[in-house]
């Protein structure tokens, strides 16, 4: 490991040439990631980064870890086998809007259900960039692309619904260039037992240029989103004057001073809480109505599938008499021949 | 006193146990197995579901039946047709009666023939035996359910625990008709139901009233008797595909010193060795129910990346799901063992029916030039060993491998001889064994040709794999078209290579035989039995029987060549058939084919034979 530490990350770089477009938000993500494992320290040898189809799936090969790309949709299987083979592994799983949510559906939400402990990095970029366009699962209704040059007609996937709704523990959402806030949620993600998701709003400069921007951009993202902090209160907005409160069942945005509203009564965040109501609802709040939720928004605890297979296999193995391949075969009915 | 009743002195005899789907015929059908098997009688079963958990009661569709064929010297096949039917109720008379021997004898349960049973097995008449013009075979009209009912009536045991002892009426009557004692059977029932000794007392009961029912009919009813085969000594056990196909795994898992992870998904028949895994966390067998099959081979492919021996199991249209990562195992030259128990199809087919009709899907059921191990179990007990040598073939040579079985092996039993560990090999791991600085991802072994494990975990030995094309060396994406080329050609030649490792074909039979009987996988039985038949018939026949397919052994042209008359048996169109021709166009195959998800019957195979001997 290097001794500088602004300069570790570079221990988790392959010697590949990195292919993405330049001005990608690929490449900033691929940053993050291994400023992340070089805070945490992981050993390259004991990461595996695991892929499935897409823009976003190629960054396994320019990692210096372990690394499997694999075929579109089913990174999340493949990554639940090599966390069930190997449990040390700090495993990790790169996916794109179409990989994750279209084709691979099936398999996020179940790895998510199963709550095995794999981070999956989520590239949103509401765009089908390696087959040059496209409309994918999160684009937003109407949108016009290659594929749907009159307009979708069909409502996009909120990913931090979805891994609600497959019962999901940790939900966190960051922005591509947002370099120092993307470590800080991966690095949480990292240290959460069980599925971690993390959405990366992520800009496709050729295909879907800005489609983010008007959360993103410096002039008005302080205004148009909020950086959420477990026990902290939900304040945002360029002069931090603007919070979020519940209004009945409904949140809403309000501003201190005005209308009596004062400091403490503003959200207090509880990304802890085993209900998901308030994360759900601040997962899924859309500009302009809302800010944007950054950070970590849910991360609570359940139990965790490759822990419990590795307990259950134990206990059985102490409780059972059949200890090896001859017992099992000699047991039960069986007769002889002299 | 009653008068002795007529033995009749038998070779070999098969039974069958037809019901309805909640008659309890499976459970009759192996106690009557296991006590034969005991017995030291040869045996080899097989049962006959509806696809239906509980189809309509009473009707054709629901009827459930058993099989068992045993003898006084070896038997291959669990018999074309029966000499002795129990039909507890009109239908299982009715769907049986194409599959008995002329003069066999009949056991019915002459309370469940009143007029609503015979109406809903379709019979028009109140009197079947005369509709369907039974004359000539010998019925045993037993009243069964009032036996049973009359036996059980001091337990105090509601009115469903008594009927659903009635098949140990007619299992106790059987066992009379072949002169075995009864005590094997108590024992096994006992021990079925030790949690519920009441059942058990009452099935013993039941089980002893139809014995000595047998015991009051004997001066007018013959009954048979077959001595025990010669049979090697050893520790036996019944076993059928499934399992052994599961067991196989685990003995490879010990040999190769690997982690076994079976990632799949339910389907019939292939279920079992999903629930057979899944029961064996004991020995440490890691199982995975995924959400599909697709997730169910990416698991273990996932699994073998990191280490572990992973295998999948499925049928023909699991095997279609789980194409494109078979590439993906194909490309990234990791260890995978997939199981195909094959069905009736295309589509869903016939789920709990046989056929072979998996083979092209196997052989070339994928993107690109992808080729890949193919080998196919050919009796209930080999698949034990089929399944170990395709563990050991996918690690050595680093390469997916599919086995072939079938709904016939899957379900059918015979006795295990249970071998002794030592008999098998080791598998050895090809582990990376260069130092970490020295050695690139595609460096092969220069005899087997496959690429060296490294495992994610293991320091220093960090790299990247993937389905994208990769460098001949280095394992870098290529998109190089020499280098694609060169790869292609280098999977290729891979696989052939297995052929250096695997046993030669053999031939049964007549070496300088007129006529060479091939076949491939579940179909041995029958075909072998057949051949012997018609060598006692004084015919000079062969037999070639494939358990390796691709590669195929590496003797396969000069057996072809010896023999003059070929016929490639197989329960598809020809799909081994057009394989072989396409590996050896100048040999000329015959074919004989059936689909109707049955196995051959051993007469219909020698009526075809005799035809082209005759030709």
């Amino acid at each position: 490991m290097s001794d500088n530490k602004k300069l570790a990350f570079l221990e988790y770089k392959s010697d590949q040439n990195v292919r993405w477009c330049p001005g990608c938000g690929d490449h900033a993500i691929l940053n993050s990631l291994q400023k992340t494992m070089a805070e945490l320290k992981i050993p390259n040898d004991q990461i595996a980064v695991i892929s499935g189809i897409g823009c976003s799936s190629r960054l396994p090969y320019y990692m210096s870890t372990y690394g499997f790309h694999t075929i579109h949709g089913r990174a999340s299987a493949i990554a639940s086998g090599v966390k069930l083979a190997n449990p040390k592994l700090s495993v990790w799983q790169i996916t794109g809007d179409g990989d994750a949510l279209a084709i691979g559906g099936n398999h996020f939400i179940h790895v998510i259900r199963r709550n095995i402990d794999i981070n999956i990095i989520l590239f949103n970029n509401q765009i089908y960039g390696l087959t040059k366009g496209q409309y994918s699962p999160t684009s937003k209704r109407g949108f016009i692309s290659k594929t749907s040059p009159f307009g979708t007609i069909e409502y996009p996937f909120r990913p931090g619904e979805l891994t609600i709704g497959a019962r999901g523990y940790f939900f966190a959402r960051t922005i591509d260039k947002e370099i120092k806030l993307s470590v800080e949620v991966m690095k949480a993600a990292s240290k959460h037992k069980g599925t971690s998701i993390v959405e990366v709003l992520q800009n496709c400069v050729i295909y879907n240029d800005n489609t983010h921007r008007e959360i993103t951009d410096k002039k008005f993202k302080d205004d148009r989103t909020i950086v959420l902090e477990h026990g902290k209160p939900m304040i945002f907005g360029k002069n931090r004057n603007k919070g979020l409160v519940l209004d009945g069942t409904r949140l809403k945005v309000v501003t201190i001073g005005e209308g009596g509203i004062t400091e403490n009564d503003i959200l207090v965040h509880d990304a802890h809480c085993e209900d998901p109501t308030i994360h759900l609802k601040l997962a899924d709040m859309e500009y302009p109505e809302f800010p944007v939720a950054l950070g970590v928004i849910r991360d609570a605890e359940a139990p965790v599938y490759d822990q419990c297979f590795i307990e259950q296999m134990d206990k059985i193995k102490k409780e059972s008499k059949i200890k090896s391949f001859r017992d099992l075969v000699t047991s039960g009915d069986v007769w002889e021949v002299k | 006193m009653a008068k002795k009743s007529k033995v009749i002195e038998k070779e070999e005899v098969v039974v069958r146990f037809s019901g309805d789907s909640g008659d309890g015929m499976q459970l009759t059908g192996s106690l009557f197995s296991f006590s034969s098997a005991i017995y030291g009688n040869d045996i080899s079963t097989f049962p006959d579901f509806p696809a239906e958990i509980r189809a309509p009661q009473g009707t054709i569709s629901g009827v459930s039946g058993f099989q068992v064929h045993f003898g006084h010297s070896e038997v291959y096949t669990p018999g074309d047709k029966a000499d002795v039917l129990v039909a507890m109720n009109p239908a299982a008379l009715k769907a049986n009666l194409e599959w008995l021997k002329p003069g066999a004898t009949i056991i019915l349960d002459v309370d469940s023939f009143d007029d609503k049973n015979l109406a809903r097995a379709g019979y028009k008449s109140n009197d079947p035996i005369e509709e369907d013009n039974l004359g000539s075979y010998n019925i045993i009209k037993a009243p069964i359910t009032t036996m049973t009912r009359e036996s059980l009536k001091d337990m105090g045991l509601d009115n469903k625990s008594i009927l659903r002892s009635k098949n140990m009426y007619a299992l106790g009557l059987v066992f009379w008709l072949f002169h075995r004692p009864i005590k094997d059977a108590e024992h096994l029932i006992r021990e079925k139901f030790a949690k519920k000794e009441k059942i058990a007392e009452a099935n013993v009961r039941v089980l002893e009233a139809g014995y000595n029912y047998g015991v009051i009919i004997q001066a007018v009813t013959p009954s048979y008797h077959i001595s025990p085969a010669e049979i090697k000594p050893g520790i036996y056990r019944n076993l059928n595909g499934n399992r052994a196909i599961a067991w196989g795994f685990l003995l490879a898992a010990q040999k190769s010193g690997l982690e076994l992870f079976l990632g799949s998904y339910p389907i019939t028949p292939a279920t079992e060795i999903l629930q057979e895994l899944s029961a064996r966390k004991d020995l440490g067998v890691k199982v995975f129910q995924a959400e599909d099959e697709i997730a169910a081979i990416s698991t273990a492919i996932g699994a073998s990346f990191a280490g572990n021996l992973g295998i999948t199991s499925t049928s023909g249209p699991g095997l279609a799901l789980k194409g494109e990562a078979l590439g993906l195992a194909v490309m990234a030259e990791l260890p995978l063992v997939v199981v195909d128990v094959q069905r009736g199809g295309p589509s869903t087919g016939l789920p709990t029916k046989t056929e072979q009709a998996d083979l092209n899907q196997a052989l070339y059921g994928r993107n690109g030039e992808s080729p890949l191990v193919v080998m196919a179990a050919s009796s209930p007990v080999n698949c034990f060993d089929y399944a170990f040598y395709a563990a050991k073939i996918a690690i050595e040579h680093m390469t997916p491998v599919i086995l072939l079985s079938d709904g016939f092996l899957a379900n059918g039993t015979q006795p295990w001889r249970i071998p002794d560990e030592d008999q098998f090999p080791d598998i050895n791991p090809p582990y990376v064994n260069n130092p970490a600085n020295q050695w690139n991802v595609y460096e092969r072994d220069p005899e087997r040709l496959n690429r060296y494990w490294a495992i994610p975990g293991t320091p220093g030995y960090q790299h990247r794999i993937g389905g994208l094309e990769k460098d001949y060396l280095t394992g870098e994406v290529s998109y190089d078209h020499h280098n694609h080329f060169k790869m292609v050609k280098m999977r290729q030649e891979k696989i052939d290579r297995v052929a250096d490792f695997i046993p030669p074909l053999e031939v049964h039979g007549d070496q300088d035989a007129e006529l060479l009987i091939v076949g491939w996988g579940g179909t041995f039985g029958h075909l072998l039995t057949a051949l012997e038949e018609l060598q006692k018939e004084g015919k000079k026949v062969a037999l070639a029987h494939f358990n390796y397919i691709n590669p195929l052994p590496k003797n396969s042209y000069d057996v072809l060549k010896r023999f003059r008359k070929i016929v490639v048996c197989e329960l598809n169109m020809g799909q081994f058939a057009n394989y072989l021709r396409s590996k050896f166009p100048d040999v000329l195959l015959r074919q004989y084919n059936k689909v109707e998800g049955l196995p051959f019957t051993v007469g219909e195979l020698k009526n075809h034979f005799e035809k082209i001997l005759e030709e």
